[in-house]
C-alpha cells in the first residue's frame, strides 16, 4: 500500500522535477526514490495486514515478492536511459513519471482483491504504455507501433471489462473470494454458461496482456517500433505483473471452475511455446528474436499456472515467482547490451552485435550470460526457474505438457546461440570501435551478470518462498 | 574439505586468470594445474580403497526441493580424477606452444572446464551432476568456437546442440527419477535426488525400459557411440589442438564414467532389455570408425575416427557387465586419454612445424626428427595395443571381458586391434617415412619443451602396460560395488 502512494507522489515530483530542465538530476533522483520504495516494499514481508479499503488491495507474501520483481527490474533498466540524459531529451521527466505511473498499476495488478481494482491496475499500467511505445515521435515505426498497441490493446480491456461484468452477473461480486465461494455455491449452477463465457473473457483479456498465443499477434510488431528502452518494460514488468494478476484470478478466485479453464490454459500453453519457439527461430533481428523469445517464455509461465491448480503458494507459486525473476533480470541485460549496441552501431539485426567480444568484452560478456539464462542452461537462474516449473508440473502429472515444453526449450537453443556466434565467433565489421558504456550502466551490467549467476548457483535463497 | 578445494581450485586460478595478461598468466595456469595434480596424488594416498566414496562433503544446496551439493570420491572417480588433474598442465602446456587471442582467456577457460570435469567425476547428487556436465560444455564450447578452424561457426553449433539435446534427455529422465523418490532422512523437502536414493528406487521393468533411453542419450552423444557421432569428426578437427585434447582425453571419459555410475545400477532392468543393442551398436562404431580412418588423409580426422572406433570398444565393455570388461574401461580410460592427447599433440607439433596435417604433403620428415619419431612411435603403438603399453591392458581385459559375454561379439571387437594397426601404421610410413616431401629438410625435431609434455605421457603408458595393478586395485571395490546393484 505504502508502495502505490510513495510511487504516485515520486511520479507527480519527478513531473515537477522536469521543470527544473536538468536532465542530469532526474536519472539519479529516479534511481533514489524507486530503491527507496523497493526498501520500504521488503519491510512488509511477513507483515500480516488487513485487506485494504474494503477488500480492494492485499498486502501479503505474495504482493511484496512480485512487487519486489517489477521494482528491481525497473531500478535495473533505468540507468540504459542515459542516452536520452546525454542528449537533453526534453521529455525525459515526463517518460519517468510515466515509469512510476506504470508501476503503480503493476503493483495493483500484483495486489489487488477486487476485479475493479484488476481493471483499473490493467488501464494504469496499458495506458502508459501506449504512450510509451510512440514515445519516438519522428520515428514512423513507434509511431505505428503505439497505434497498434493501443488498437489492440483497448480491445482487449474491453473484453476483459466485458469479462468482469459477466462474472459479476453470475455471482453479483467482484472479490475474490466471495468469488470463489459463489462459484462453488451449488444453487449457482445455472448461472454457468455467463460464468463460463465471463471467465473465458477474463483469459483473453490477461491473455492478450501478456502475450499469450493466439493473442500474442501484436507482440513482435509492437516491440520492434517501441524504442528499446521501454520494450525491455514492456517485456518484464508487463509480463511479471500480468502473470502475478493471472496466478491470483484462477488461484484465488476461480478454483472451483478448474475443470473449465484448465484445458484452456494448457492448450493456451502449448500453443504459446511452438509459436513462440518457432517464430523466434525464424528472425535475423535480435529485437524481433527477443520480442517471440518473450511470448515463448510466456509459455513456460503459462506451464506454471498449468501445475499451480489453483494455489497462491506451493512449489508452482514460487517457480513462477523464481521464473519471473530469472526471466526479468536476463531480459533487461539483453535488452539494456541491445540497446547500447543499436543505439552506436545503428542496427538491430545479428549482424549489428558481430565482433563484439573483442571490441566490448564486458557487454558481450552480459549478452552471452543473458542469452544462456534465457535458453535455460546450467550456472545461470534461468535454469532453475525452467527446473523448478516443469518439475512441479511433472509432480502433478503434466508429463506430456513437460516434453513439449522440453522439445520447445532445445528449439530455443538454436536462437538463443545465434547472437553469442554473431559476437564471439564472428569477425569485428571493418571500422567498427568499441561501444562507449559509461560508469553506471558498466556496473549496472556486471550487477545483473552477478545476479544471473547468483541465481544459478545459490537458488535455495529464493526458492520456495511462496 | 580436499574434494572441495580440488572442485574449486582450478575455478579460483581461471577468475584470476581474468585480470592476469602475459607471461604471469601463464605462470598462474601451469602453477595452479600442477598444485591441483599435487592434491589429487595426495587424495590417493590418502585414500582408503573401499566400494562407497570416501572425501564425502555434503551440503544443502535448494534445501525446500531436497538438492544437495554432495561430493566424494570413490576409486572409479580418483583415477578420473588422477587423469583429468595430469592432463590438464599438459594440455596447458601444448597450448603454450601457440599464440592464440586474449591467451588469458584461453587459459581461464581451460581451467573452468577442469573444475567442470571434476564436478561431473565427483558429484554424488543427479542434479549437481547434471549442473556440472553442463558447466563442462560451455567453455569447450568457446574454446572451440573462437579459435577454432574455418568451418568452426557451423561446427560447432552442431556440436553444442547435441550435447545439449542429449542432456535434456538425462535431465528430463532425472526428473522422473526424482519425483519417484520419497523424502531424505531429516529433510523437509518431499523427494530427494541424492545418488543413493536413486539407488534405491524399485522402478518397473517397463519404466525402466524407456528412462534407459533417456539418461544414455545423453552419454550415447558425448562419448560418442555410433550413430550418434556425427558432430565428433567435424569438432576434433576444427576445434584449436588443446580443445581437441580436452574433448578426446577427457570429455569422453564423462560419457563412460556416466553410463557406470548414472545408468547400469539405476535401470539395471533397462539394461539388461537393451544392452545387447547398445553391444552391437558399439561393435558397428568399431567398424566403421576404423575402416572410414583408413580412408581419412587429414591426421586429425584420422585421430578422430579411431577415437571413434577405440570407444565404441569401451562402450562394449561397459555394456558386457563382466568385471573384468569394466575394469578394462577403467584401464582402457586411462590409457586412451594418454595416448589420444599423445596422438594429437604429435599431429599438433608436426602441423606447427610444416604448418600441414594432410598426410599427402607430408612424408620421409624421420631423418631430421628421430626424437619426434620415437615419441609418435610409442604412442602409436600404446593405440595399437601392443603388449607392455597400457593400451594392451586395457583392451585385453576389455576384449576379455566382451568375449565372456558374446564369443562372436569378442572375436568382432578384437577387429579394432588389427584395424587400428593398419589405419595408424599406414599413416605413420606416410608422414614419416616414405619418399621424402618439401619438409624432410627442413623439419626440426622435438624441443626440450614438447618432450617435457610427451616424456610424463610415455612414461605413464609404460607404467600402466607394466604395473596395471597399481591402478586397477583402487578401482575394484567400486566396479564390484556398480555390479552388486546391476545384479540385485
Amino acid at each position: 500500500m505504502i508502495s502505490i502512494i510513495l510511487l504516485s507522489v515520486f511520479g507527480i515530483l519527478n513531473l515537477f522535477l522536469g521543470f527544473l530542465r536538468s536532465n542530469k538530476v532526474l536519472l539519479p533522483g529516479a534511481m533514489l526514490l524507486l530503491l527507496a520504495v523497493f526498501g520500504v516494499n521488503l519491510t512488509d514481508w511477513n507483515v500480516v495486514h488487513a485487506p485494504y479499503f474494503n477488500n480492494m488491495l492485499v498486502v501479503d507474501n505474495y504482493t511484496v515478492a512480485f512487487t519486489g520483481i517489477v521494482l528491481l527490474t525497473t531500478i535495473v533498466l533505468l540507468p540504459f536511459s542515459r542516452s536520452y540524459v546525454v542528449a537533453g531529451e526534453s521529455n525525459l521527466a515526463e517518460y519517468y513519471a510515466l515509469l512510476l505511473f506504470s508501476l503503480v498499476g503493476a503493483v495493483m495488478m500484483v495486489g489487488y482483491d477486487h476485479l475493479i481494482m484488476l481493471f483499473v491496475g490493467i488501464e494504469i499500467l496499458s495506458i502508459c504504455m501506449y504512450v510509451l511505445a510512440g514515445s519516438n515521435k519522428r520515428d514512423s515505426r513507434s509511431n505505428e507501433a503505439a497505434l497498434k498497441y493501443f488498437l489492440m490493446g483497448a480491445f482487449a480491456t474491453g473484453i476483459l471489462l466485458f469479462g468482469i461484468a459477466l462474472l459479476y452477473g453470475a455471482t453479483g461480486t467482484f472479490v475474490l473470494s466471495q468469488l470463489a465461494s459463489a462459484i462453488a455455491a451449488p444453487e449457482n449452477a445455472s448461472l454457468q454458461p455467463m460464468l463460463y463465457i465471463g471467465i473465458l473473457m477474463m483469459i483473453i483479456g490477461i491473455g492478450f496482456k501478456v502475450s499469450a498465443a493466439p493473442f500474442h499477434f501484436w507482440t513482435p510488431d509492437v516491440y520492434e517500433g517501441t524504442p528499446t528502452f521501454f520494450t525491455a518494460f514492456m517485456s518484464t514488468v508487463v509480463k511479471t505483473a500480468g502473470f502475478a494478476a493471472f496466478l491470483k484470478l484462477l488461484a484465488v478466485a476461480l478454483p472451483a471452475a478448474q475443470g473449465f479453464w484448465m484445458p484452456t490454459i494448457q492448450a493456451m500453453c502449448a500453443l504459446t511455446l511452438l509459436l513462440g519457439n518457432v517464430g523466434a527461430a525464424a528472425q535475423t533481428s535480435t529485437k524481433r528474436m527477443l520480442a517471440y523469445s518473450s511470448v515463448s517464455h510466456a509459455g513456460y509461465l503459462l506451464i506454471g499456472l498449468v501445475a499451480s491448480r489453483g494455489n497462491l503458494t506451493g512449489d508452482a507459486a514460487s517457480g513462477i515467482f523464481f521464473y519471473s525473476l530469472a526471466y526479468s533480470i536476463a531480459t533487461i541485460a539483453a535488452f539494456g547490451v541491445l540497446k547500447l549496441v543499436a543505439d552506436h552501431r545503428q542496427r538491430e539485426d545479428y549482424a549489428g552485435l558481430n565482433g563484439l567480444g573483442k571490441t566490448n568484452p564486458l557487454l558481450a560478456f552480459t549478452m552471452t550470460v543473458a542469452m544462456l539464462s534465457l535458453a535455460g542452461i546450467p550456472l545461470t537462474g534461468g535454469f532453475f526457474g525452467k527446473f523448478f516449473l516443469l518439475a512441479a508440473a511433472a509432480d502433478q502429472g503434466y508429463i506430456g505438457l513437460v516434453v513439449f515444453a522440453v522439445v520447445m526449450s532445445m528449439v530455443g537453443l538454436y536462437y538463443y546461440l545465434r547472437p553469442i556466434i554473431a559476437m564471439y565467433l564472428q569477425p569485428v565489421p571493418e571500422g567498427a570501435t568499441a561501444v562507449p558504456v559509461d560508469g553506471i550502466q558498466t556496473a549496472t551490467l556486471a550487477l545483473l551478470v552477478l545476479l544471473t549467476i547468483a541465481l544459478g548457483i545459490a537458488p535455495g535463497f529464493l526458492s520456495g518462498i511462496l | 574439505m580436499l574434494t572441495a578445494v580440488l572442485l574449486f581450485l582450478p575455478l579460483a586460478a581461471a577468475l584470476l586468470l581474468l585480470f592476469i595478461k602475459g607471461a604471469a598468466a601463464r605462470a598462474l595456469a601451469l602453477g595452479a594445474t600442477l598444485l591441483e595434480f599435487g592434491l589429487a596424488v595426495y587424495a590417493a594416498f590418502a585414500f582408503k580403497t573401499s566400494g562407497t566414496a570416501g572425501f564425502n562433503l555434503n551440503y544443502a544446496w535448494i534445501p525446500s526441493a531436497g538438492i544437495n551439493f554432495h561430493i566424494g570420491i570413490d576409486g572409479l572417480s580418483l583415477l578420473l580424477v588422477l587423469l583429468t588433474t595430469f592432463l590438464v598442465p599438459l594440455i596447458l602446456l601444448a597450448a603454450f606452444k601457440h599464440n592464440y587471442d586474449n591467451p588469458s582467456t584461453f587459459y581461464a577457460l581451460v581451467l573452468f572446464m577442469q573444475t567442470g570435469l571434476l564436478g561431473v567425476f565427483m558429484s554424488l547428487d543427479a542434479f549437481l551432476f547434471y549442473f556440472f556436465w553442463e558447466v563442462a560444455l560451455i567453455p569447450i564450447y568457446f574454446l572451440a568456437g573462437a579459435w577454432g578452424g574455418e568451418r568452426r561457426v557451423a561446427v560447432t553449433l552442431k556440436f553444442f546442440l547435441y550435447t545439449v539435446v542429449g542432456s535434456l534427455f538425462m535431465l528430463a529422465g532425472f526428473v522422473y527419477l526424482y519425483l519417484q523418490t520419497g523424502p531424505a532422512a531429516g529433510s523437509l523437502a518431499s523427494h530427494s535426488s541424492e545418488l543413493s536414493a536413486f539407488y534405491s528406487l524399485k522402478l518397473s521393468a517397463a519404466e525402466q525400459s524407456w528412462l534407459f533411453w533417456l539418461i544414455f542419450a545423453a552419454f550415447a552423444v558425448k562419448m560418442p557411440i555410433f550413430p550418434f557421432h556425427t558432430w565428433q569428426p567435424d569438432t576434433y578437427t576444427e576445434s584449436p589442438a588443446p580443445a581437441t585434447m580436452l574433448l578426446s582425453g577427457i570429455m569422453l571419459k564423462m560419457g563412460i564414467y556416466g553410463t557406470m555410475r548414472w545408468l547400469l545400477p539405476i535401470v539395471p532392468l533397462g539394461v539388461s532389455q537393451w544392452g545387447k543393442l547398445v553391444i552391437i551398436l558399439s561393435i558397428i562404431g568399431i567398424i566403421y570408425g576404423a575402416i572410414i580412418a583408413i580412408r581419412q588423409r587429414d591426421m586429425k580426422r584420422l585421430i578422430a575416427y579411431s577415437s571413434l572406433s577405440h570407444v565404441g570398444l569401451m562402450a562394449a565393455g561397459v555394456f558386457s557387465l563382466t568385471q573384468i570388461g569394466l575394469q578394462g574401461v577403467v584401464i582402457q580410460m586411462l590409457a586412451h586419454g594418454l595416448n589420444v592427447v599423445g596422438m594429437f599433440f604429435v599431429a599438433d607439433a608436426i602441423e606447427r612445424r610444416t604448418g600441414t596435417r594432410y598426410i599427402p604433403d607430408l612424408g620421409g620428415l624421420t631423418r631430421r626428427t628421430p626424437v619426434l619419431t620415437v615419441c609418435f612411435l610409442v604412442m602409436l603403438l600404446s593405440t595399437v595395443a601392443l603388449p607392455l603399453t597400457g593400451g594392451f591392458v586395457g583392451e585385453f581385459l576389455l576384449l576379455a571381458g566382451v568375449y565372456q559375454y558374446n564369443a562372436w561379439a569378442g572375436a568382432i571387437a578384437g577387429l579394432t586391434i588389427i584395424f587400428s594397426a593398419v589405419y595408424l601404421l599406414r599413416m605413420f610410413q606416410r608422414v614419416m617415412l616414405g619418399p621424402d616431401s618439401a619438409f624432410s629438410e627442413t623439419i626440426t625435431d622435438l624441443t626440450g619443451g614438447e618432450l617435457l609434455i610427451l616424456v610424463p605421457l610415455i612414461a605413464l603408458v609404460f607404467w600402466l602396460g607394466l604395473f596395471p595393478g597399481s591402478f586397477l586395485h583402487l578401482s575394484e571395490p567400486a566396479v564390484i560395488n556398480i555390479l552388486g546393484l546391476v545384479g540385485r
